[in-house]
């Protein structure tokens, strides 16, 4: 027993063994079974038939949905996470100075983004901008006539749920906020000295400073708006539309493999996000050495 | 920065305002679960009732063919409970483990742990729909709290990153006096690691009960619904006037991840700080 007790590889494997088998059976097996699927046309009921490269052809030769869908998750990641960040940091260095409320409006500033998330959330958004929602009654009241939902009409449609996500900056704010406290005030001191203005200030110790905090928030929040399923759903009630305009990636996933039980094609679907997320990752962390600063000591 | 007594006013003006309008639509939220039926929409601009209408908690708290929101909100609490209980134990355990234990296949292990972070969900989502169906788990709480049983990466960082600030000599303190890494853990390393579990739960509370899309996929009977996958039942079919009762179970939805902000905001801003969680 006492030698057994002294075998720390043995010891650190007791430790890490649940996430050890939670990787294996709930992670590793999963992703590579989904590889497997996407060259099949499994559909849950019968055994898989080997397709080969069938599901990825379909998917950029026949699918004229997928064209619809790739370029609404596109628009909505690449407009949804930099405003986002911008409302973030924008807010962070307002409410960083010394006073004693700055808690109670970082607690109503964060209150969206612990929310959300929620269905609650969701349902609230789609009756704001509702035909006889929140904006028009408000646009109605100042005497512009406005009657049509914003989310029935294709052209506003996406945007309602951009808007969803950007009055979700809390977090990133917070987060900021932290990074903000840290740049040490001689700095600023010191550059006021040399008399630099706030601009230049904000461009030569704020961005560079924060820049590894906003590598690691880019990151994170692209790969979590690429997956964006929630307010989708419920805004358009599972269906994508109008116009198939809220038709974002995870929510036509979801449709092929839990409406259409077409798991190969759905895998596939995966798949591809998969390498779309993860080269998208690579070009941010490539792209960081270039606008990234890392303090070295005796900087 | 210290500002001038004009420019503090201009200050607080300006950014009440702003805060103002962030929580705008969720005060409109409450207002109108008080609001009679007629007047949500008649007078959305406003925040008050002309009276206050208690009905549409009772209305909407009847559910839905015979399954009330009781039920769902037990439902919730049974699935966030239980899921939350093993993700924080799970994760301490391994968090300890990467931390303070030296093992072959280490670095591999804490590599696999945030190569799971940053994966996206959907990539695993049929497959393990497919491996749940066999081991025949479908319409049953087990797919939405069995997985979390294994270790949650975000938890297993974030405890991680606490027990990297407790000095190695306090292991090294204990080993002399006998306590095996067992010991260490349990004696040493636990009771210094209460906000890092406690964050932790703070958050998987909070993700569990807005989960949407696993009691989606996996329950199928009303009866077993969450909270979060009732209210999408206020948007089908014949439920679909009972706006009042809709905004009154949102309303209620709401409150305990509210009342959870509140008490425990000192551990969920420095969660979110030090790891760079979302919450």
């Amino acid at each position: 027993m006492k030698r057994l007790r002294d075998n720390e590889h043995l010891t650190g494997y007791v430790f890490t063994s649940p996430f050890v088998l939670g990787f294996l059976i709930f992670t590793l097996y999963p992703v590579l079974s989904s590889l497997y699927y996407s060259f099949t046309d499994y559909n849950l009921m019968e055994a898989p038939n080997w397709l080969g490269l069938d599901n990825y052809k379909r998917m950029f030769m026949e699918d004229d949905k997928i064209g619809k869908s790739f370029q609404v998750t596109f628009t909505y990641v690449l407009a949804s996470v930099p405003l986002r960040l911008i409302f973030a940091l924008f807010v962070a260095m307002i409410l960083n100075v010394a006073t004693k409320a700055v808690g109670l409006y970082r607690s109503a500033f964060y209150l969206p983004s612990l929310i959300g998330g929620s269905v609650a959330v969701s349902i609230m958004w789609q009756q704001i901008f509702g035909d006889q929602g929140l904006v028009n009654s408000f646009l109605n009241l100042i005497g512009i006539h406005a009657s049509t939902s914003w989310i029935g009409n294709p052209s506003t449609a996406l945007w309602t749920l951009i808007a969803l996500s950007t009055w979700q900056f809390g977090s990133s704010m917070i987060i900021f906020l932290a990074g903000l406290k840290n740049i040490p005030k001689d700095y600023y001191e010191a550059a006021g000295v040399d008399g630099a203005n706030a601009v230049r200030r904000f461009f030569n110790i704020t961005l560079p400073m924060l820049s590894p905090i906003i590598l690691f928030n880019l990151t994170l929040q692209t790969i979590s708006a690429f997956m964006t399923f929630t307010p989708a759903y419920i805004i358009s009630r599972g269906e994508g539309g109008p116009l198939d305009q809220t038709l974002l990636y995870s929510l036509y996933l979801y449709r092929k493999a839990f409406s259409h039980f077409e798991m190969g094609y759905a895998s596939a679907l995966a798949w591809v996000m998969l390498l779309i997320v993860g080269f998208l990752t690579l070009l941010i962390f490539k792209s960081s050495t270039r606008w990234v600063h890392y303090e070295t000591k005796g900087d | 920065m210290t500002m001038s007594t004009p420019k503090r006013v201009l200050y607080h003006v300006l950014v009440g305002i702003f805060a103002l309008f962030m929580i705008y639509p969720i005060l409109w939220l409450a207002a109108s679960s008080l609001k009679p039926n007629d007047e949500i929409f008649s007078t959305a601009y406003s925040l008050i009732p002309s009276r206050l209408e208690f009905a549409n908690y009772v209305s909407g708290f009847k559910g839905f063919g015979g399954t009330t929101f009781s039920t769902f909100f037990k439902n919730s609490f049974i699935i966030v409970v239980l899921s939350t209980i093993g993700a924080v134990a799970s994760s301490a355990l391994v968090a300890f483990g990467l931390a303070r234990t030296k093992f072959f296949g280490q670095k591999f292990w804490f590599a696999a742990m945030m190569a799971t972070m940053m994966l996206p969900q959907d990539v695993v989502i049929v497959p393990q729909y497919v491996m749940f169906a066999k081991f025949g788990w479908l319409s049953s709480f087990k797919p939405l709290i069995v997985p979390h049983f294994f270790g949650t990466p975000f938890f297993i960082f974030l405890i991680m990153q606490f027990i990297r600030t407790i000095p190695g000599e306090l292991d090294e303190a204990a080993k002399i006096d006998g306590c095996s890494k067992y010991g260490v853990f349990y004696r040493v390393v636990l009771p210094l690691i209460g906000p890092a579990l406690i964050t932790s739960a703070i958050f998987s509370f909070y993700w569990r009960w807005d989960d949407f899309i696993n009691p989606l996929i996996y329950l199928n009977s009303p009866d077993k619904f969450p909270v979060s996958l009732a209210l999408k039942l206020f948007l089908d079919g014949e439920s679909l006037n009972n706006w009042g009762g809709m905004f009154a179970m949102a309303t209620l939805s709401l409150l305990p991840v509210v009342i959870v902000f509140f008490i425990f905001q000192k551990y969920i801003v420095e969660g979110i700080s030090t790891t760079g969680l979302k919450g």
